[in-house]
């Protein structure tokens, strides 16, 4: 868990994300006709500031991975806007088009799950890592190659293996060969899309350390997506919770284990297995299943599987507050629950 | 010591410890066999189809059916309509390769009679009258590759014939016709597969990449147009071609129609494939990076579909070679002096001419072979290019 030192909060925001929604429509029969969206990114509202890392967690199929990548531009967004930091100002990252947005896209990058997916089998580590560079012109020849070299030795990879192919790579290895692609064009902020959850869990270490290093060194912003609670632990300033497309949580990293304050928060931390043999969590267990994306439940989307769950929240669409400093939650009753941190839920 | 800072030290130190072991492993596979996997996609696909004996044999057979028919004219004794009357319907001849002990190719002469009773042509060899074989022997004048005059044949007789398959009612000598034939069998493959490329491959990458309604109306297009069954389909459009046209107009007229059908198969493959690739990362990490989408598509898209572009130009050969066998065959394909092996096929059409001049058969045994040949490269190219996918 790492403090943010940062004293002048504000003017450090870096990314700011407002009511940002993405639906995919579903397309049925001859001619296509919509049937419905998937609502994978709903109303999601937060910002990031320089240097820090916000940890996105949630189940499968909750949105995160849509949600970092309508923030980069690879899908178009459906509502909302993202702002991003350039140059001291914040500028409208959908309101970009052509080299403008070519010229963002230097800025953010994105780290992706599969370490195998994401590696074209056909090109050599130096015909991948110098693709962004060639695309945008930076750098040529043997400036080129020691640029690639260069890159290589900081995710702390042979620079002699340069003109190998993937495949001669471990998945450790070749998530190295993707983190020094990201870092080529020296973006700020870097979208890690579960960057370890293919990996074994020695590699796993490895890598987050690696991340962590190059941030420090690199000054790096992170958008930290996984699925687990003690992943995003160790590398995340603040951790915001996703569940069907919203956020449901978002607070300091500390905070959201001590205290959380959304019942789905307080549920996934009593998932999170304990190393002592001796002590067990009471672990909370949904009821039901996740409601599908396409037709979320009304009211609070988590009302279906809640405890607590109240007749207003069948209804009503809870707010997006911030009850306390850095602290937002998505429920009626955050004030007046008392939810189980992870530690006192014990036996 | 609270529960869960105990449990991320004790995380810690686990990571720790395997890293170490784990780099270790990790060097020793690197320098022993995995290194022998660090090779390009292309190398990979060469050690695999060389150890594919058919599809080896099959590549064997069809480069030197290519080199045959590049060099027809001059490793044929006599030229196509070259008539020698005496000799109709002559029997296969036998070679004699020895001649006491020594290395002297030969054929015995012939004598040609009627049956009294059944007034059919009956040839009969003469023992006494031995006709040697000269190697580059001059003969018919023809031009090598259409382009340059020349009267050198690889092999002839000075008198007499020497007819390797036989000859048919005319006297014509069908080894040379057969040999001459796959020039236009062979090439219209060719040329109808590059023209189905080019359609099907733009065509289906378009709409694996963009998607949208083009796609849509591409997609049901193919759909209507291989909803047809191809035979009638092919022979209502052949049977259209004005019958004043040229032979040259035909035979491309002819590619153009059995391209028709044939860029649905590759439009369809291709676009499967892009639409696949298309949702590869490493393509949306080119996208994020900025590049365009015809960087996109010549970088990424085009040489990962390229095996498959030439695994399935192969296997489409085969199908082409046959339909216009089958068109010609049926005297809707290409028409005489034009000859293919399809043309030369119909002469072969009643049960009689087959009973009593089985020879005339000869160019089925070709466009036999060549597909079967076809079809064992294609089969192996598909298993060296990617065993899952194609
Ligand atoms: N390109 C797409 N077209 C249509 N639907 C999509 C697309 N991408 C994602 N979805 C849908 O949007 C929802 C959110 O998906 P997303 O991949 O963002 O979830 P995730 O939290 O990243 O899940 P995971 O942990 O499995 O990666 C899912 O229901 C998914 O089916
Ligand atoms: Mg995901």
């Amino acid at each position: 868990m790492k403090i943010n030192n940062s004293k002048d909060q504000n003017n450090n925001i870096i990314l700011e994300v407002k009511n940002l929604t993405k639906y995919f429509p579903i397309y049925r029969g001859f001619l296509r006709r919509v049937v419905g969206n998937v609502q994978a990114v709903d109303n999601v509202s937060f910002s990031v500031k320089g240097g820090e890392t916000l940890g996105i967690v949630g189940e499968s199929g909750s949105g995160k991975t849509t949600l970092g990548r309508v923030i980069l531009r690879a899908y178009e967004p459906t509502s909302g806007d993202v702002f991003f930091r350039k140059n001291g100002e914040m500028i409208n990252v959908f309101s970009l088009e052509g080299s403008e947005l070519k010229k963002l896209r230097r800025d953010m990058q994105i780290i992706f799950q599969d370490p195998y997916s994401s590696l074209n089998p056909r090109k050599t580590v130096m015909e991948i890592i110098s693709e962004p560079l060639l695309i945008h012109g930076v750098s040529r020849g043997e400036e080129l190659k020691s640029r690639v070299g260069e890159l290589l030795e900081m995710v702390g990879l042979n620079v002699q293996h340069m003109n190998r192919y993937p495949n001669a790579f471990s998945g450790g290895q070749r998530q190295r060969i993707g983190i020094a692609r990201a870092l080529a064009l020296q973006p700020k902020l870097i979208v890690c899309d579960e960057p370890v959850s293919a990996l074994d869990v020695s590699v796993q270490a490895q890598v987050i350390n690696l991340l962590e290093d190059l941030q420090n060194e690199l000054g790096l912003t992170y958008l930290f997506i996984s699925h687990d609670l003690s992943v995003v632990e160790h590398i995340s300033n603040r951790i915001a919770v996703m569940y069907l497309g919203s956020i449901m949580e978002m607070a300091p990293a500390h905070q959201l284990y001590q205290l959380p304050k959304h019942p789905y928060t307080e549920a996934l931390l009593s998932a999170v297995p304990t190393i002592d043999p001796h002590t067990r969590r009471i672990r909370i267990i949904l009821p039901g299943e996740i409601p599908n994306p396409s037709a979320p439940p009304p009211g609070c989307k988590f009302h279906t599987r809640c405890r607590y769950v109240q007749e207003r929240c069948k209804k009503e669409v809870p707010a997006w507050e911030e009850i306390s400093p850095e602290h937002w939650v998505l429920c009626h009753f955050s004030k007046n629950l008392h939810l189980q941190g992870i530690e006192s839920i014990k036996v | 010591m609270n529960d869960y800072q105990e449990k991320s030290n004790y995380i810690k130190k686990l990571y720790e410890q395997q890293s170490n072991l784990d780099q270790t492993i990790a060097h020793q596979m690197m320098s022993s066999e995995k290194l022998a996997f660090a090779t390009s996609q292309w190398r990979m696909m060469w050690r695999k189809f060389i150890r594919n004996r058919t599809a080896v044999i099959g590549g064997i057979v069809i480069l030197l059916f290519y080199l045959v028919a590049l060099f027809a004219d001059f490793i044929v004794p006599y030229t196509l309509q070259q008539r020698m009357t005496q000799y109709s319907f002559l029997p296969p001849q036998r070679i004699h390769f020895f001649y006491e002990g020594k290395f002297q190719p030969f054929v015995y002469g012939i004598k040609g009679s009627r049956d009294p009773n059944t007034l059919m042509r009956v040839y009969v060899t003469d023992p006494e009258k031995r006709i040697p074989i000269r190697f580059f022997i001059r003969g018919e004048p023809y031009k090598l590759m259409g382009l340059f005059p020349a009267n050198i044949h690889l092999f002839g007789v000075e008198e007499g014939i020497v007819s390797l398959m036989g000859t048919d009612g005319q006297g014509r000598d069908m080894f040379s016709r057969v040999i001459i034939g796959s020039q236009i069998s062979l090439t219209i493959g060719l040329v109808g597969v590059a023209l189905s490329l080019v359609i099907g491959a733009f065509l289906g990458v378009y709409s694996g990449y963009f998607g949208g309604w083009i796609d849509n109306l591409i997609q049901r297009i193919i759909e209507i147009i291989r909803s047809f069954p191809p035979i009638p389909l092919w022979m209502a459009l052949t049977a259209a071609l004005p019958s004043h046209w040229s032979p040259l107009k035909v035979y491309f007229a002819i590619t153009v129609i059995l391209s028709l059908i044939g860029w649905t198969w590759l439009a369809r493959q291709l676009r499967g494939k892009v639409l696949a690739l298309r949702e590869e990362d490493f393509v949306m990490a080119a996208r994020l990076s900025g590049a365009s989408n015809w960087w996109i598509i010549t970088k990424h898209l085009i040489p990962a579909t390229f095996s498959h572009i030439i695994v399935i130009s192969t296997l489409s050969m085969p199908s082409m070679i046959l339909a216009e066998s089958a068109l010609s065959f049926l005297g809707l394909g290409l028409r005489p002096p034009l000859t293919s092996w399809g043309v030369l096929l119909q002469q072969a059409q009643n049960i009689q001419v087959l009973l009593l001049y089985p020879w005339l058969l000869m160019p089925g045994f070709f466009v036999a072979i060549s597909i079967l040949a076809f079809n064992f490269l294609g089969d192996g190219l598909r298993d060296a290019a990617d065993p899952y996918t194609v």
